[in-house]
């Protein structure tokens, strides 16, 4: 317990952190992903090989492997940022190859005759997706995505490994200060689980509100 | 058959799923103000044809023209002429998130560009014209199927189509639901609204075509007016196909 109550606001600092990679990066992938899986059922050709490349090309590179590609190899290019952001980017673009592609299953199960209909009154493929479409995959990908975001405020503690203030992190400074190494990690777990726990509780109530009533 | 003022025409349209050639050498064309009724045993290629007016199927040659422009190629221009042209599908393909009016005024408003409750009130004229205006705020998943396709076709009549085209809109119906279908129909096309249909229902091509196109096997085997198709038809194909339905 002393672990916690002397260090509070080393922990705080962490936690905070975390929950802005997280909240950050999140938006980040949503968007992304929401982006790619209209591109992968365009019926413009060039699209659709831009979303399956994209997804294709990070939905198979250790993140790892991705956050040194992007805080080493972006700079290379004349881009320097702080690396928070970097990280930000690193953990978006990663995660919205899964955002994409629960999303294009979710797209998958309206029925075809849905999207014909639409189509058949006169609307593009933009309206098409947006109005008829999309709010009745919406329905069905709540809990895939639930599951995906929480799997990236996990994913974010690769950010430690790289100087970014993120929760996971802390246990250098405390393991250094001489405390014991299990109960730091124990404060640790259980700042992670408020955060999952969190998110599973927000996607319990999007899916009790908008989900496909069984 | 010589038509006058023709709003539809489609030449030497041919299409194949993989080997089998569903449309061969199709021509046909639909007069303003007609109403043409396309039957034929199934996989004769007549729903195939009704959904290449609109492009909802490609075709691979031929040239489809309506109101005598050609059809467009995927894009703002096909949307357009989508808009103009009215269908109606087997299976209702109403929007199962929206309810019965947003349904019929979604697309005034997303592609007509009319006001909310401009749109609303002229769904409301048309859902009272199909005989559902109490059922306005339900969901199409509370409605019975005869009512579903009842607001599909105020809903395709709600752009205001110059062509209404019917993909067997009673098939997937309860016997009792079809005759509420079909009565909404024969309104419409005693109202003068040019219709291509494609059906079973030979009741509704007797009483309501202007001609009757007979297909089998992807290609157009007889094209008459239904009096002379249905008492007297030429072909052996479309005899051995009367005799196995109008038997019972």
């Amino acid at each position: 317990m002393d672990v916690l109550t002397d260090n509070f606001s080393l922990y705080a600092e962490g936690f905070l952190g975390t929950v802005q990679l997280t909240f950050f990066s999140s938006l980040l992938a949503l968007a992304l992903g929401f982006l790619m899986a209209a591109f992968r059922v365009a019926p413009v050709a060039s699209l659709r090989a831009i979303g399956t490349t994209w997804v294709t090309v990070l939905r198979n590179t250790p993140l790892t492997l991705l956050f040194f590609a992007v805080l080493l190899g972006l700079p290379r290019f004349g881009l320097v940022l702080p690396f928070a952001v970097f990280a930000v980017i690193a953990l978006g673009c990663y995660t919205s190859a899964f955002i994409c592609e629960a999303l294009r299953s979710g797209i998958n199960t309206v029925p075809t005759g849905q999207g014909e209909a639409a189509r058949s009154l006169g609307m593009n493929f933009g309206q098409t997706l947006s109005f008829v479409v999309l709010p009745q995959a919406f329905r069905t990908v709540i809990p895939p995505i639930g599951s995906t975001l929480i799997a990236l405020a996990k994913n974010s503690a690769i950010a430690g490994a790289f100087s970014v203030t993120e929760l996971l992190g802390t246990y250098k400074t405390l393991s250094e200060l001489g405390y014991n190494i299990v109960w730091t990690f124990v404060w640790i777990a259980v700042g992670y689980l408020i955060i999952t726990l969190s998110i599973s509780a927000l996607f319990n109530v999007l899916e009790k509100r908008y989900g496909v009533a069984r | 058959m010589a038509v006058v003022d023709p709003l539809i025409e489609l030449r030497d349209v041919n299409k194949h799923y993989g080997q089998l050639h569903v449309l061969q050498n199709v021509s046909l064309t639909v007069g303003r103000g007609e109403v043409v009724v396309v039957i034929g045993p199934s996989g004769s290629g007549k729903s195939t044809l009704c959904r290449t007016v609109n492009r909802l199927e490609t075709i691979e040659s031929g040239t489809i023209t309506i109101d005598g422009q050609p059809l467009p190629a995927e894009g703002k221009g096909l949307a357009g002429l989508r808009a103009d042209v009215g269908m109606v599908f087997q299976s209702f393909n109403l929007f199962a998130h929206r309810t019965v009016l947003a349904n019929v005024s979604l697309a005034q408003i997303k592609v007509r560009g009319r006001k909310r409750d401009e749109a609303d009130r002229r769904s409301r004229e048309l859902l009272e014209r199909v005989g559902l205006a109490s059922q306005a705020d339900k969901y199409p998943a509370q409605l019975s199927g005869g009512q579903q396709q009842r607001v599909a076709i105020a809903r395709a009549l709600a752009m205001d189509p110059k062509v209404m085209l019917f993909d067997e809109p009673t098939s997937a119906l309860d016997p009792e639901m079809i005759n509420e279908v079909l009565e909404v129909m024969q309104q419409l096309a005693r109202d003068g609204m040019t219709m291509v249909v494609v059906t079973h229902e030979m009741g509704f091509a007797r009483s309501a075509a202007n001609r009757v196109v007979f297909m089998a096997d992807g290609r157009i085997v007889e094209d008459r007016a239904p009096e002379e198709f249905f008492t007297n038809p030429r072909s052996e194909r479309a005899k051995d196909f009367l005799s196995k339905i109008l038997k019972h």
